[in-house]
């Protein structure tokens, strides 16, 4: 449905995207993935209509939405902050959209209760903004984002303002209404936790470009890049020389680098040969997240139980969790 | 964005140009047309040597010095105990300041002239009135409480932590004050200074009735040239001698508020509590100099004979053979140009506030600049200017009651500007994208978003202007041609001017009547402002 086409915006002499492409299908919830100044936000304000592209097209189906002006696009977009009116209640928040959209007062006053029901807000209509918590506020943005039925929502970090455990709890929430509606959504974060939750696929980003898109466990398993893999949480980076080695053995068959998945990483109980000492070792929530050093390479895994410091350990590397980065 | 469209918003955006370009930079070409027109060039030059000239230029400046430095050396005490003392009553004493920022001027010379009559000073050995003390004491009044409030918050920045270590170094106090503090106050001092050195410049209403006719500062003698003696070309040149001075007044203004710009870094302390010698010190010298005109002015307005009544209040509604029209009839007039003045102003400022914010940069620079100068030229010239330039058809609006709102709104519609502008420029750019992204157009998002916003703001500068309109007396005197569209301190200068009791006791009741409608503005005003910060404070 939504088609982006090679689109540039400049800004400062570069540029903050540079020939990006991607499309979001029907129902999709497609999140965008990288570090703070990589272009996501700008990404998501092109396709909105707030930032003009130097060249590119946006498509929606068939029309071209290029030079279409933001409040004629039918898009939705939730800012970070949420944005709400300080100068309105809840339900005339929620309401905004209805009202340009010249509904009756008895089609908005239903639309209205039944958004603040979907988002579990009964009877926080005549609510003022400030009285809000950062939940509610950002429930009450989502609502309003969702009256006008948009074609397409967008998320910019919902969850940036938050405390962890209601970010948990709230991005369970987003993903089933989302789904239960049937909304077309592009979701921007930096957490790939996040991603992995919501995305029905990931599209990574670094310096202004898609890097690779795929399913979460597409991306997940085979990153593209260095910056791929970082932003997905993978920290296991090797440099390999001419004959494609390094301390640990034979990884490939050139230089370059490549990455240990944590997957394909255990510690086994007979002998490998990779022998490893372990560095540091934090228990969290039922395993214990260890780094082992290996000469002079650092590897980071997670094993059940429990794990001492400076001990000696034998690791396995299983060959289908080596991916070779560009 | 299509071509209708796109004229409906070049519509609004040269509605203020339009008015501002008609109603106040085309009377001032004519003021400059008239002084330096190719005939009259000569005269311009001999005139500028003449003696009259120079005895009015020399008297407008040293009036201007001597008022502006005992203003600041009466400021200073009081501007210490609000800067580094807490005591009772602060917040009400801060309130008060802004008062005597919009009392009429004409009220203020009636309040000075009841304290004058009141303790006999007004005739015999030690008469003040129609001296250049009487002057003085007026100017002083009226701009103590605005150096106080402006140096005594920029006071309130210093760090204080600077004077203790140079206590503790062993600095006698006053060695302190001159060598530490001091130097740095200078900015605000120098600031405070040219505000009321450009406030005495132009004071005219005050010089009219206190100074007496023998003393002429240029801004009266610009007056009594274009309408007494019908001299335009006199009144031209010195308009634009008035222009020069204020211009390059304003220019060194804006040079040291720059430099004020430079804050230490703040610091919370707890302000001790003020010693008593202080604080009884400071009441004493504001209650006599800025206090005491106004009780007395009051006491007057209800005494009649030996005893206290409101029949001064009542005899309002009456017509008196001296002037045209009763003061009643005359309060009527200016609330109904002041609520117009104040529309307007609140329209007109409103308008071209929002292409400050939101126009492009060389738009905005121009609108804020070109619609900002108005207050930066004395309301004499302004008058003056419309007096000569607004007569032929089809701009011939001498006679019509209009002009007198008109003038007001160019006086009011910079305050508007200036409370509405940082309203708008603190509204989140992602709420009005919010509102664009759920469908509004540009102009819904102004009329949903930018409009109820700042409605408040709107509100305060329009009551700003209302206030400035009911007192405005400078201008207004050169403007209504009709008897029966006098304004109230029209009326009020004449009740003032004519000799007897009777009409004295009307003058005295009808200045407080003003008093009060402004002072009330004025506390709505505050009030308003008040309400709209502890709205932010929990948004």
């Amino acid at each position: 449905m939504l088609r982006v086409e090679n689109v540039k915006v400049p800004f400062d002499g570069t540029y903050v995207l540079n020939e990006c492409d991607f499309e979001v299908g029907e129902g999709e919830i497609v999140v965008l993935l990288g570090s703070s100044g990589c272009g996501k936000s700008t990404l998501l304000r092109t396709v909105a209509g707030l930032e003009n592209p130097e060249s590119g097209k946006i498509w929606w189906g068939t029309q071209e939405m290029t030079e279409v002006p933001p409040h004629k696009r039918g898009f939705g977009l939730m800012f970070q902050n949420h944005a709400l009116f300080p100068h309105r209640n809840v339900g005339e928040n929620i309401d905004f959209g209805l009202q340009i959209l010249r509904m009756t007062g008895i089609e908005r006053q239903e639309r209205v209760d039944e958004l603040l029901s979907m988002v579990d807000l009964d009877g926080f209509q005549n609510r003022k903004i400030g009285s809000l918590s950062g939940g509610e506020a950002q429930r009450v943005a989502l609502a309003r984002s969702l009256a006008p039925k948009p074609r397409l929502l967008m998320l910019d970090e919902p969850m940036a303002s938050l405390d962890r455990a209601l970010r948990d709890r709230l991005l369970a929430d987003i993903s089933e209404l989302l789904r239960e509606l049937k909304q077309a959504a592009i979701y921007v974060t930096h957490d790939h936790d996040e991603a992995f939750f919501i995305a029905d696929r990931i599209a990574v980003m670094h310096n202004g470009k898609i890097e690779q898109i795929g399913t979460p466990s597409e991306v997940w398993s085979n990153p593209s890049s260095e910056e791929s893999a970082r932003s997905m949480g993978h920290e296991n980076f090797i440099e390999l020389d001419d004959s494609g080695r390094c301390e640990i053995g034979q990884l490939g068959s050139s230089s370059g680098i490549v990455l240990i998945r944590e997957d394909g990483l255990s510690i086994v109980p007979e002998e490998t040969g990779i022998k490893g000492e372990v560095i540091s070792a934090v228990f969290r929530s039922g395993i214990t997240l260890v780094k082992i050093r290996v000469g002079k390479i650092e590897l980071s895994t997670s094993i059940q139980g429990s794990m001492k410091v400076s001990e000696i350990v034998n690791l396995k590397i299983s060959d289908s969790a080596v991916v070779a980065l560009s | 964005m299509n071509p209708q469209k796109r004229f409906v918003w070049a519509f609004l955006f040269f509605l203020p140009v339009l008015f501002v370009g008609v109603f106040f930079y085309w009377p001032l070409l004519k003021i400059f047309s008239h002084a330096l027109d190719g005939e009259r060039i000569n005269e311009f030059w001999s005139y500028l040597s003449s003696k009259p000239f120079r005895q009015i230029a020399w008297f407008t400046i040293w009036q201007a010095f001597l008022s502006t430095f005992c203003t600041m050396m009466l400021a200073l005490p009081a501007a210490y105990l609000v800067a580094r003392f807490s005591f009772p009553g602060k917040k009400l004493f801060q309130a008060l300041t802004t008062i005597p920022f919009v009392l009429p001027t004409v009220v203020a010379a009636g309040a000075f002239m009841a304290l004058f009559q009141r303790f006999g000073l007004d005739q015999g050995m030690f008469r003040l009135h129609h001296t250049v003390w009487a002057l003085l004491l007026a100017h002083i009044f009226f701009n103590l409480a605005i150096v106080v409030r402006t140096v005594g918050s920029f006071w309130a920045g210093l760090d204080p932590r600077v004077e203790e270590q140079a206590k503790i170094l062993g600095a006698a106090p006053w060695h302190i004050f001159r060598k530490i503090t001091l130097p740095r106050l200078v900015p605000a001092l120098a600031a405070a200074a040219s505000v009321v050195f450009v406030f005495c410049l132009t004071s005219f209403g005050i010089v009219l009735l206190l100074g007496g006719p023998t003393r002429a500062t240029i801004e009266t003698e610009i007056w009594r040239q274009a309408v007494w003696r019908g001299d335009i070309s006199v009144a031209s040149v010195l308009a634009v001698i008035q222009l020069g001075a204020v211009m390059v007044m304003v220019l060194i203004m804006n040079f040291l508020q720059k430099r004020q710009a430079v804050v230490e870094s703040k610091v919370e302390l707890n302000p001790e509590r003020a010693s008593r010698k202080l604080l009884v010190g400071n009441i004493l010298l504001l209650g006599i100099l800025v206090g005491l005109p106004i009780v007395i002015l009051v006491e007057r307005a209800i005494g009649v004979g030996d005893g206290y009544s409101f029949q001064n209040f009542s005899a309002m509604a009456d017509r008196i053979s001296l002037v045209p029209l009763s003061s009643l009839a005359a309060l009527k007039n200016s609330l109904l140009f002041a609520v117009v003045a104040a529309v307007l102003a609140a329209l007109l400022g409103g308008v071209a506030s929002f292409f400050v914010v939101h126009g492009n940069r060389w738009l905005s620079n121009f609108l804020d600049f070109g619609m900002m100068l108005p207050l930066g030229v004395s309301a004499v010239v302004l008058g003056f200017g419309m007096l000569i330039s607004l007569d032929t058809p089809p701009l011939d609006l001498r006679s019509s009651w209009i002009l007198v709102p008109i003038a007001h709104a160019l006086l009011g519609i910079p305050f508007v500007m200036r409370t509405v502008i940082p309203t708008l420029r603190r509204i989140d750019p992602s709420l009005r994208e919010s509102a664009s992204l759920l469908g509004a157009s540009p102009s819904k998002v102004t009329k949903y978003i930018d409009f109820p916003i700042a409605f408040r703001a709107l509100g305060v500068g329009a009551a700003f202007a209302f206030a400035i309109s009911i007192g405005e007396f400078g201008a207004t005197s050169f403007l209504p041609r009709s008897p029966d569209r006098l304004t109230a301190p029209l009326v009020l200068f004449r009740l003032l001017g004519a000799p007897g009791e009777a009409l004295r006791g009307q003058a005295m009741a009808l200045a407080v009547t003003l008093m009060v409608i402004t002072a009330a503005t004025v506390i709505l005003i505050e009030g308003s402002v008040f309400k709209r910060e502890t709205i932010r404070s929990d948004f």
